[in-house]
């Protein structure tokens, strides 16, 4: 059957078919959806785990009992897992383990292009890349017999535009039957203890792995070469492949299926088919760092950009200055002169709890070292609320050394629930433990919010949305030796400032929990209901602008005194949390009882 | 639909521009199934995550006997529906010069402009800079039509319909089959009359 799918649902198709009995991950863009799919599909486990390294422990796991296990996660999340990724490439496994692997070239949702195909190499563990959504299906089966077939981990690496694109699939919509009886546990301690000795008896292995690998992706039909016009000759893989046809049509390429280990002869017999040979790819050099340590002379870098996307456009241009192409091969454009267009960058949506809280934290000239989540986007004006965000966890541990370091300002970590499991707990424990006066603010919203309302333990839900045990922040900091602990409604402006007072004058580790769900979670919806502004009191002093809602909008009305423009309120976009009305000093924006009461009168 | 493709249909490459949250992820869905019904290599792409947060978002649709990359390049749209007015400059060298741009009559002002820091551009300007691509710009008063079926938030398919008009080859049961396949059930009737009331109200133009 042909179903048109994206890359991630492809994925979690091929994953199925191929009879993958755990699944663990975290969330992540572009990963996300894959699990998401699968995890209602039958006879397969799926799990949210709390961060990649656990999820790639599970699957390693599920591997080493003996059935085929998937670990998926974004490129920055096996920067977590990487401890485990080395040590599954030491010791394989007893049945098929495949690391699904998005990249996001770019950044459209990260921190840093990293290009994780570097890991692959880096642990010995080899590397597949699909062109298309069919493929994302196909390479998952594919990637979990060579992993048995060779006993290694494999990574099935993506990129934004391959999760993220959606093309025809044809499925086989089915799967090999569930095994009858569980098999027993095979107990092999020289290859599963890697202590030194034993680990220096498995190097020498993996490296015999790699090049027999290698042997095997001269013949690996993912590989293929495609020869047209001799002229030019294209090394490419994932989607640049597509661009690559796109814009040489008439020119010869190499597709590599498998871009880690590359396969040398294959190399060196389409090189010496060509008189010139070229690699598109990317982010890094890494297929022409190969060739070229095969001593074979290449082009890459030199003609395309290391930094950001390709498309078809940046391959063209990048192709008619290096004189691959004549000038006449230009696509025409209008590129009109618009003078400065207003940005648009996603900021927090209407009704976000976190808005309130952070801008306390402004109020109160706190230095804030952030994390990852909605939360960052309060750096941008007007809230300005965020100093600091590196990768998920750091808020903790930067704020504990701004602590330690001393600065003029009071300075607080803010983090969310879900990065607070994440990578948050150890950081709080070294705040209990090495007693900084670090204050702790966890956004509490109920969710991973960021990358669309996955659940963690502290939900109460699995990613079944079965109900599981509830873990409580308040429980938590207790245990790891924090004494001061505040949990506020963070739509309650005054108990937010409050409880953050108290911590900022205590001089010793503390937490706030600002508590309230997203804003775009159903049973937060059915509450929305938009305030309104009594046009009388306004006298456009602006004071609303400064929380940086997009449902306040400047009123085409000007207050003849100020002559300012008054404000506004989009009914389409306001859900009604009365941050904005807390924070009028005119009393001029509505509360929800005030409407209420004035439809009451009415009526 | 079975396979319909002639040598007349040549490649269409579509884009959708907007803001997060606006439901173009939906029409560029249903766009996917149409080209599909009727026969064509279809490729989509899309922006999840981080961008969806009130930024600016596209998403793109390729129909041809082949298609490769999922992209399309500056010039290259075909057709490109602008969901929101703003949105609509923004991307607007996307379009193939003389190709055709239907713009959402509606802004969401950006923060930097509620907050007084920049102006929108007001529609002359919109106008004068569409024009300088096209001539072939048509405003779709996609929120009011909407609204007069009660809810606003179909203006997405409204838009659709009105983009429908014209692609003359695609018969109007594949557009209706394929809004029926993405939207929850009891939305169908609603979702069918939005279409039509956007296909309808382009009725006339060229
Ligand atoms: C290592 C790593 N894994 C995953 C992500 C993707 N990611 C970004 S923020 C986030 C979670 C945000 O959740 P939370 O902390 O609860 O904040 P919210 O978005 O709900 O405000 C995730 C999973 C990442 N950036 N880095």
């Amino acid at each position: 059957m042909k179903r048109f799918l994206s890359g991630n649902e492809a994925v979690a198709w091929g994953a199925w078919e191929s009879g993958v009995r755990v699944a663990a991950a975290y969330p992540g863009t572009p990963s996300t959806e894959i699990l998401e799919t699968l995890a209602p599909m039958p006879d397969v486990y799926a799990e949210w785990s709390p961060n990649e390294k656990v999820a790639l422990d599970v699957a390693i796991g599920a591997a080493y009992a003996g059935s085929r296990a998937m670990a998926v996660m974004k490129h920055v999340g096996l920067n977590v897992a990487a401890d485990s990724f080395f040590y599954a490439s030491m010791t394989g496994l007893e049945a098929g383990l495949v690391i699904v692997n998005a990249d996001d070239p770019f950044m459209h949702s990260s921190q840093n292009e990293q290009d994780n195909r570097r890991y692959a190499k880096f642990a010995r563990v080899p590397c597949l890349e699909p062109t298309d959504s069919q493929e994302a299906h196909d390479l998952v089966g594919v990637a979990l017999d060579i992993s048995e077939q060779f006993d290694t981990p494999v990574m099935l690496r993506l990129t934004t535009r391959i999760s993220h694109s959606s093309s025809l699939v044809e499925l086989q919509g089915t799967r090999p039957p569930p095994r009858q009886e569980k098999p027993s546990y095979r107990i092999d301690t020289t290859k599963y203890v890697m202590v030194p000795g034993n680990a220096r008896r498995r190097h020498p292995v993996i490296e015999e792995r790699i090049a027999k690998l290698a042997e095997f992706a001269e013949t690996f039909p993912y590989n293929r070469m495609e020869l047209r016009d001799r002229a030019l000759g294209i090394v490419s893989n994932g989607v640049a492949y597509q661009y690559a046809r796109e814009v040489f049509p008439e020119a010869s390429l190499l597709k590599l299926g498998m871009t880690y280990p590359v396969p040398a002869k294959t190399l060196r017999d389409f090189a010496s088919q060509v008189q010139r040979l070229i690699v598109i790819e990317e982010l890094d050099p890494f297929l022409e760092e190969e060739i070229r340590l095969l001593g074979i002379p290449v082009e890459g870098k030199s003609i395309f950009p290391i930094c950001g996307e390709l498309d078809q456009q940046v391959v063209r241009e990048c192709a008619i200055k290096a004189g691959l192409l004549p000038p006449s091969a230009r696509i025409p454009v209008v590129q009109p002169d618009k003078g400065q267009l207003p940005p648009r960058p996603p900021i927090l949506c209407p009704g976000c709890p976190h808005r309130g809280t952070l801008y306390v934290a402004k109020k109160l000239g706190l230095v804030v070292n952030g994390d990852i989540g909605c939360y960052t986007l309060a750096f941008q004006p007007p809230l300005g609320a965020l100093h600091t965000c590196g990768c998920m966890g750091a808020s903790i541990g930067v704020a504990h050394g701004v602590a330690k370091a001393g600065v003029a300002q009071h300075n607080v970590a803010v983090l969310g629930d879900s990065t607070f499991f994440h990578t948050g707990m150890p950081a709080l424990l070294n705040v209990a433990y090495n007693r900084s006066n670090t204050v702790t603010i966890i956004l509490d919203n109920r969710t991973t919010a960021m990358t669309g309302h996955q659940q963690h333990p502290g939900t109460g839900r699995t990613l079944q949305g079965q109900e599981t045990v509830q873990v409580e922040f308040e429980a938590l900091a207790r245990a790891m030796g924090i004494q001061r602990i505040h949990t506020v409604d963070a739509y309650d402006l005054k108990a937010v400032e409050t409880a953050l007072k108290d911590c900022l004058d205590a001089d010793e580790p503390a937490v706030v929990i600002a508590r309230r769900e997203c804003a775009l979670m159903p049973e937060a919806r059915q509450r929305w209901m938009p305030l309104q502004v009594n046009d009388e009191r306004c006298n456009g002093c602006g004071l609303c602008f400064q929380v940086g809602c997009p449902a306040i909008v400047k009123s085409s009305e000007v207050d003849a005194k100020t002559g300012r423009p008054k404000a506004r309120i989009d009914p389409l976009l306001c859900t009604g949390c009365e941050v904005c009305a807390q924070v009028c000093a005119r009393r001029a924006i509505l509360f929800r009882h005030q409407l209420a009461q004035d439809k009451e009168q009415q009526e | 639909m079975s396979k319909q493709l002639t040598d007349e249909l040549t490649a269409i490459n579509f884009l959708l521009a907007g803001v997060g949250g606006q439901g173009t992820i939906l029409a560029s869905d249903i766009l996917a199934g149409v080209g599909l019904r009727m026969g064509y290599d279809v490729k989509k792409s899309e922006v999840h995550g981080m961008a969806q947060r009130g930024g600016s978002v596209t998403s793109q649709v390729r129909w041809a006997d082949r298609v490769y990359s999922p992209l399309i390049g500056l010039g290259e749209a075909d057709f490109f529906l602008a969901f929101e007015k703003l949105e609509a400059l923004r991307h607007i060298e996307m379009l193939r010069p003389g190709g055709t741009v239907l713009v959402n009559d509606y802004a969401i002002p950006p923060l930097s402009v509620s907050s007084g820091n920049d102006v929108y551009p007001d529609k002359e300007r919109i106008e004068r800079i569409l024009s300088t691509v096209t001539t072939r710009y048509y405003w779709v008063p996609a929120i009011a039509l909407a609204e007069s079926l009660g809810n606003a938030r179909v203006n997405n398919v409204v838009l659709l319909g009105a983009l429908s008009h014209f692609l003359p080859h695609v018969p109007l049961e594949a557009w209706l089959e394929s809004v029926r396949e993405r939207v929850p059930q009891r939305f169908t009737d609603l979702n069918e009359h939005a279409f039509l009331i956007g296909r309808e109200k382009m009725a006339g133009n060229g």
